[in-house]
């Protein structure tokens, strides 16, 4: 899946997430987050699992967690991605 | 002339050291003019105030906290003695909080060197704990810090002392003014022990003033102000009614465990902190109570409207007042005849010849986190910084007969109930009940408890299954890292150290 626009999904509510994706050459993942402290690791290996699940081989993601639950990061990374791919073509099966 | 009191000059008299009469003033000259004799207290301003009170670099100087986030008397002080040159001085404010941020720089300049205080919130928690203070602060509870003064490890030079309004002789209370916070429980303490206590009031009425939560024996020096607080940000910070779906279960839960707990009899006595379910379940106790004809004998705090409301509507005989935390309790304290001030001494000292929590059945308090083996942290976040405040958690966790720790099992992604509290500030052995919006846990030491929970149907599951549920939502968070420097002395209400607070890394 390729990145061709900006997109952004989630919040900044206490317990969710702002996903921001925008096209690049290269895959850059950012993450700021309030918890980073105790689970930064966490979060990284979730952003990575998930865009590795959509085949994102490029794109710069932008991350603002504000504590959400690996569930919510996934749907929101999820959510942005398909957003900035512009796809309307969409293999529901890998979003589980 | 040999006279009657000749005596006097020998040292071998029967009458010692005694002086000579040598006027009927000599140790009153303020009674022979009306000016001195009647207005004597009265300083023009805060400058004139701590002059006359003889400040010196190196003292201790105190404040209490009863205006909460609507303070307005720390900063003003503090910046004055900064302006004329004070150094070294200790500072112990019976509480501080976020609106005190302004004392960062008078820390980092010198001014203030050592803080006694219950709690910190803000920058200036933020500061202290990423190592701002050579000298580490000293946490200790409402009771622990009459303790401290009475064991005189803590000797307030001069008090600074917020009221809503005084006479000019010094008979002062926080309830009778055109701004009122209530309960002055933690300025009675200070005006009993501080070498010299000045006033700072908004308004100075006609005498006799009453009542007089302090009295004019106790008071030094005078000054009025234009505004000591701001009432309406009194109930800001902690103390807070919450409409969150998931406080108001936690709160139903924390009425279900008193309402079965052996101990919601006719005649029991409560006390609830300040936290955001502690506080509506006072709400939901009200139907309980009316359904089983069950009225209190006493409430005791930290008072909130809540609380005032079912002393008003007859089901709390008595309500026993440290400390108000909204309008409603300081009215209630105002109007009500069974509605009662008392000092820190008589709320929570351990070493008070009787303090009200030795008789409080049930109590509910919040927390940070709680570990496995039922310690509570009420001081640091889960970053290690400090941003809470001991207040009686400990004091009234000891004496109850049952202490109910209420929180969410996990704020955002940071568990509650955790292996091991970053911070001990009350210990295991004083806590009964953790509540929680997914289950309930009773100490291994409370069986009869754990039962009469579990004959009633109630989510009971033990600690390590709770602990275990919120790690499964959360996954395990990865251990903080602190440097080997103390930032900060977590002092048990008996004066013993329970904890320290050590710097954060990075």
């Amino acid at each position: 899946m390729k990145i061709v626009k900006e997109a952004i999904a989630g919040t900044l509510e206490s317990s969710d997430l702002l996903v921001k994706v925008a096209p690049s050459d290269t895959r850059e993942i950012v993450i700021k987050s309030e918890v980073f402290k105790q689970f930064g690791k966490q979060i990284a290996r979730v952003v990575e699992e998930t865009l590795d699940q959509l085949s994102v081989k490029a794109g710069s993601v932008v991350i603002e967690d504000k504590g959400a639950l690996d569930c919510v990061i996934r749907a929101r990374v999820q959510a942005a991605t398909l957003r900035g791919s512009g796809s309307e073509d969409l293999d529901w099966r890998r979003l589980s | 002339m040999t006279s009657s009191l000749t005596p006097l000059q020998s040292p071998d008299s029967v009458l010692g050291q005694s002086q000579p009469f040598t006027g009927a003033t000599a140790q009153t000259p303020y009674l022979d003019a009306v000016d001195t004799k009647l207005h004597r207290k009265l300083c023009g301003s805060i400058e004139e105030a701590i002059e006359r009170s003889g400040l010196k670099d190196g003292m201790t100087i105190s404040f209490h906290h009863a205006f909460r986030e609507g303070d307005k008397v720390v900063n003003r002080v503090v910046d004055t003695l900064a302006r004329l040159g004070f150094k070294n001085l200790t500072l112990a404010s019976s509480s501080l909080l976020s609106c005190h941020d302004p004392l960062v720089d008078h820390v980092k300049s010198g001014v203030i060197t050592q803080i006694y205080t219950s709690g910190m919130r803000g920058k200036l928690a933020e500061a202290i704990s990423n190592g701002l203070m050579a000298r580490p602060v000293q946490v200790h509870s409402h009771g622990g810090r009459v303790h401290l003064l009475q064991t005189g490890e803590l000797q307030i030079d001069v008090a600074f002392l917020a009221v809503a309004c005084c006479d000019e002789f010094g008979n002062a209370n926080g309830t009778h003014g055109r701004l009122n916070c209530g309960s002055l429980g933690y300025a009675k303490v200070d005006a009993q022990f501080a070498r010299q206590v000045v006033v700072l009031t908004e308004e100075v009425v006609d005498f006799p003033n009453h009542p007089a939560s302090i009295s004019q024996d106790r008071v030094d020096w005078i000054v009025k102000l234009d505004e000591v607080g701001d009432p309406s940000k009194i109930s800001a910070g902690a103390a807070r009614v919450t409409n969150n779906a998931r406080e108001l279960l936690i709160a139903r839960n924390a009425t279900d465990v008193i309402e079965h707990s052996g101990y919601f009899v006719d005649g029991f006595s409560m006390q609830t902190g300040s936290g955001a379910a502690a506080t509506a379940a006072t709400r939901f106790l009200e139907e309980r109570m009316t359904r089983r004809g069950i009225k209190a004998s006493f409430a005791l705090g930290g008072v909130t409207g809540g609380i005032a409301d079912l002393h008003k509507k007859g089901l709390i005989k008595t309500v026993v007042d440290v400390q108000s935390f909204d309008q409603d309790a300081a009215e209630s304290l105002r109007t009500s005849s069974g509605h009662l001030e008392i000092s820190a001494n008589e709320y929570a000292n351990p070493t008070s010849k009787a303090a009200y929590v030795d008789r409080v059945n049930m109590v509910i308090l919040s927390a940070l986190e709680i570990d496995l083996d039922f310690n509570v942290n009420v001081i640091t976040g889960s970053d290690g910084v400090m941003r809470g405040a001991s207040g009686g958690h400990c004091d009234v966790a000891a004496a109850a007969d049952l202490t109910i720790i209420v929180a969410p099992l996990v704020r955002s992604r940071i568990p509650t109930v955790v292996r091991r509290v970053t911070t001990r500030l009350t210990p295991g052995e004083s806590v009964d009940v953790v509540v929680t919006d997914q289950g309930i846990a009773v100490n291994r030491n409370r069986p009869e408890v754990e039962q009469r929970l579990r004959d009633a149907r109630l989510p009971v599951m033990t600690i390590e299954e709770l602990h275990e549920r919120a790690v499964t939502l959360t996954g395990e968070p990865e251990p903080l890292e602190f440097t080997d420097r103390i930032v900060g002395v977590v002092r048990y209400r008996d004066g013993s150290v329970i904890d320290v607070v050590r710097q954060v890394k990075g």
